[in-house]
């Protein structure tokens, strides 16, 4: 490898022909290919929705085996989790944080390809996971759910190996990535541009970069020990042999709980950069955000085992769950204060990005509210495994996470591509999928608190008239996200020019370095250091 | 070296989605393997082929860069920061296991033997007594049936353990001798104190597998004998393959300064190996003192 050459190209545009996305170093092209990989996956993963919907339009069992209604279910979560809303956090970390903090590009850009290219291979492993059950002689399909908990799982047939390579796999990827994005933030700032001058989205992907280096490994290690109860004989999870089924718990919630922090932070750091520039104030109380991620971090990491409180643990456990889960709720509301502050007196317009910001503050806080219901044990033990906590955190995950996804996508499109997207089409998009959203979700509040259970393909006939609104909204919902295919292939193709800093340059405050490049940015951004003032 | 007042990026490398391809085949083939489907081996040895060709290929063209001076002082402490993470993680893999060991010792097996409140709701077979090491299983119709069975004796602590500890520390004590050695240019030191690095972590591996070997076939301690096997193993068998890898990854740099390689200013590579194989001493001290001692 002649350095020379590499010197030479590293100054013009990108390289010619398939190569230059199978074996990338910059950070645009990665970010480019994490974002399409997690938009392809959110129709994977919604095809499985629409599947347990369909089932669930009528009492009775319609289409499959209750293990296939058990499998999708688990499908469903582990492709929402780690297949769209993890990847597409990261596409948007790779696209902005460089730009950003002026850096050249990501700290390790190999790395970085690596990180994105296992993400496929995890998918392969995933997609056979389900495959391989239908072949004779291979038992039962996964029916676990993503939590996988013993012994079911270690029950369960071959698919279940490819389903614990998939999530070793998954691990070392968002290990990786994590790895690189804090040490970008960390060692490829450009001179002058200090911590507490960098954009909230730098703030909120560093601290999900650390919880992800705490909490991966413990996963796989987890799983690790599942592998070996289900294949070598050992006894991790089997109190016949003097295990604990109610370990697996543990392990599996302190990776679970966090990784819901993991989902949210990146879109929390979103909305903090959106809504100061819609309501054109600086962001208010910009050091009280950062301690308040850095409180939910701490607290995140230690109130894991409230999604276990029916399991039979001692009271002085259970009674510090409680008190920690409930603390987190001070972190979270003080967010959403310093959201509200910000629009405070501020001269607000409502384009499609601030639609999705104003109502995720709604629409999440409304999660925190059942959130609080959930951690309060005695009334957990009536609302365990029910509707009632699909419902909860579908509110918290996909306006905390998924919205936020969106309203970044419509925020930075036009500095992606140097083109407007459609905003009228945006606003089409956002009423519908919000609307829809919430006509499939909150019923379900009602019929899980009337008794529904989750994770069952079949109900009784009582709560068929609220099931079929959810099923019917949820169809509409599915399909509202075909708008956003077409807002974004319509946006890549053409549109209005944007200028280095659309919506009337209305950023102020913290907002980083990424709107002093063009629209679209250059294939490198900066050849060297720029100057923060 | 330079500062870094001009941005390095590395052109494309093919690597990266060659080692997707890799664990992609590894893993698939280990899942069929498992399972005992037919072909499944060639499967894996394929993967470990793929992964061997990347890891030369891919260490390769970084050292190549780092000699040809490619590398400022800004990319230097992007892999500083880097590996330190990247060893962070690998502390929460083992504390992930720790911890599972103190649950199961502490708290599982008490409330199995009856004890505390939970214990006195939740008891499943009556004439069972929680001990450590678990040398009785709480199930005895498990045992009956083949499932499980019974260790003989416990491992003791005085024997190969304790002669493997003192290996693993003076391999440490060698290995920062060694660097000493090359921040002197004093490369007769380096040498020396690598090599015998080397051939302190091969004898600490060699023990470790005569122990695995006599607790098989002497002491009936396997993975299938209870919890007391499956913690014994899962704890040290994690270590010594973190050793094996380590191992490896001194005889590369073993390899690298024998072709003279490093400088007393420039061995990140060095340094990244001897920060692991530091991790790598430190984790055998708690397993010394928490799975075999105490």
């Amino acid at each position: 490898m002649s350095t020379d050459v590499a010197h030479e190209e590293h100054h013009h545009g990108p390289p010619k022909g398939i190569g230059r996305w199978l074996f990338s170093t910059n950070h645009k092209d990665i970010g480019t290919m994490y974002l399409t990989f997690a938009l392809t996956m959110l129709f994977v993963g919604g095809a499985s929705a629409m599947y347990i919907r369909a089932e669930l339009f009528m009492p009775g069992i319609q289409f499959m085996e209750p293990d296939f209604y058990n499998n999708m279910v688990t499908n469903h979560a582990l492709i929402m989790v780690f297949a769209v809303v993890m990847p597409a956090a990261a596409g948007l970390a790779n696209w902005m944080i460089p730009m950003m903090i002026g850096a050249p590009d990501m700290a390790l850009p190999r790395l970085n390809n690596l990180s994105f290219w296992l993400l496929p291979a995890a998918a392969v492993m995933l997609i056979l996971s389900t495959i391989v059950p239908f072949m004779p002689g291979t038992g039962t399909a996964v029916n676990t759910g993503w939590t996988l908990y013993p012994p079911l799982s270690i029950q369960a047939g071959m698919g279940m190996d490819f389903v614990i390579f998939t999530v070793h796999i998954l691990g070392v990827s968002s290990i990786l990535a994590s790895i690189n994005i804090v040490v970008t933030i960390l060692n490829m700032r450009a001179p002058g541009m200090t911590l507490f001058k960098m954009p909230m989205f730098c703030w909120a992907w560093l601290f999900t970069g650390l919880l992800l280096i705490i909490i991966a490994p413990v996963l796989a290690g987890g799983v690790t020990m599942l592998l070996f109860d289900r294949h070598f004989g050992t006894s991790f999870f089997d109190a016949a042999g003097g295990g604990d089924p109610v370990l697996f718990q543990h392990l599996f919630w302190f990776f679970g709980h966090p990784e819901v922090y993991v989902l949210l932070l990146p879109s929390i750091g979103v909305i903090a950069m959106i809504i100061p520039t819609f309501s054109r104030k600086p962001l208010f109380g910009y050091k009280s955000l950062v301690g308040g991620m850095a409180v939910l971090f701490t607290l995140g990491l230690v109130a894991w085992a409230h999604h276990q409180y029916t399991v039979g643990m001692a009271a002085g456990p259970t009674t510090w769950f409680m008190i920690i889960t409930i603390l987190i709720s001070i972190p979270v509301g003080l967010m959403l204060l310093n959201f509200m502050m910000t629009m405070w007196r501020g001269a607000m317009t409502f384009e499609t990005p601030m639609l999705f910001a104003v109502s995720i503050v709604l629409m999440f806080s409304f999660a925190g509210v059942t959130g609080i219901m959930l951690a309060v044990v005695p009334a957990d033990l009536e609302y365990h495994d029910s509707m009632f906590v699909v419902a909860h955190f579908h509110y918290a995950l996909i306006p905390g996470a998924l919205l936020g996804l969106f309203a970044a996508a419509f925020y930075w499109l036009p500095k992606w591509t140097g083109n407007m997207y459609d905003e009228r089409l945006g606003k089409i998009f956002f009423w519908w999928n919000v609307i829809a959203f919430n006509l499939t979700f909150f019923p379900q509040h009602f019929y899980g608190l009337a008794g529904m259970p989750r994770r069952i393909v079949d109900y009784n006939p009582a709560f068929a008239d609220l099931n079929m609104l959810s099923s019917i909204a949820a169809f509409a919902y599915g399909i509202s996200h075909l708008l956003f295919l077409y807002i974004v292939i319509k946006t890549v193709k053409g549109g209005v020019k944007a200028g280095n800093k659309p919506w009337e340059g209305a950023q102020v405050g913290t907002t980083g370095l990424e709107w002093d490049l063009s629209s679209p940015p250059p294939f490198h951004s900066y050849a060297t250091p720029p100057v923060v003032k | 070296m330079t500062t870094h007042d001009q941005y390095f990026v590395p052109e494309g490398s093919k690597w990266p989605i060659i080692a997707s391809l890799g664990v992609l085949t590894l893993l698939a083939g280990v899942a069929l393997a498992i399972n005992h489907i037919q072909g499944a081996t060639l499967m894996i040895i394929l993967g470990f082929i793929i992964m061997g060709t990347l890891f030369f290929g891919w260490f390769g063209e970084v050292i190549g860069e780092s000699k040809a001076g490619d590398y400022n002082s800004q990319v230097d402490a992007s892999f500083r920061q880097g590996m330190m993470w990247f060893i962070g993680s690998e502390v929460f893999f083992f504390a992930c296991f720790f911890g599972s060991y103190y649950y199961l010792r502490e708290l599982t097996l008490p409330y199995l033997g009856g004890e505390g409140h939970l214990g006195k709701t939740h008891m499943l077979w009556e004439n069972f007594k929680s001990t450590w090491p678990l040398l009785n299983l709480p199930d005895p119709a498990a045992g009956i049936k083949g499932q499980y069975s019974e260790a003989r004796e416990a491992m003791a602590a005085w024997g190969i353990p304790a002669l493997n500890t003192a290996i693993l520390l003076s391999s440490g004590g060698t290995l920062t001798w060694a660097h000493w050695g090359l921040k002197k240019n004093n490369r007769r030191q380096l040498n020396i104190g690598l090599v015998l690095t080397v051939l302190l972590g091969v004898t600490f591996f060699l023990l470790q597998v005569k122990e695995y070997g006599h607790a098989y076939h002497e002491m009936n301690l396997t993975l299938h004998s209870g919890l007391y096997g499956s913690v014994f193993y899962l704890l040290t068998g994690f270590h010594g393959f973190h050793v094996v890898v380590g191992a490896i990854m001194l005889m590369a740099i073993l390899g690298r300064t024998l072709k003279g390689h490093f400088s007393e200013h420039d061995h990140f590579g060095f340094e990244a190996v001897a920060w692991y194989w530091h991790f790598v001493d430190v984790v055998w001290l708690g397993l010394f003192i928490f799975v075999y001692w105490l």
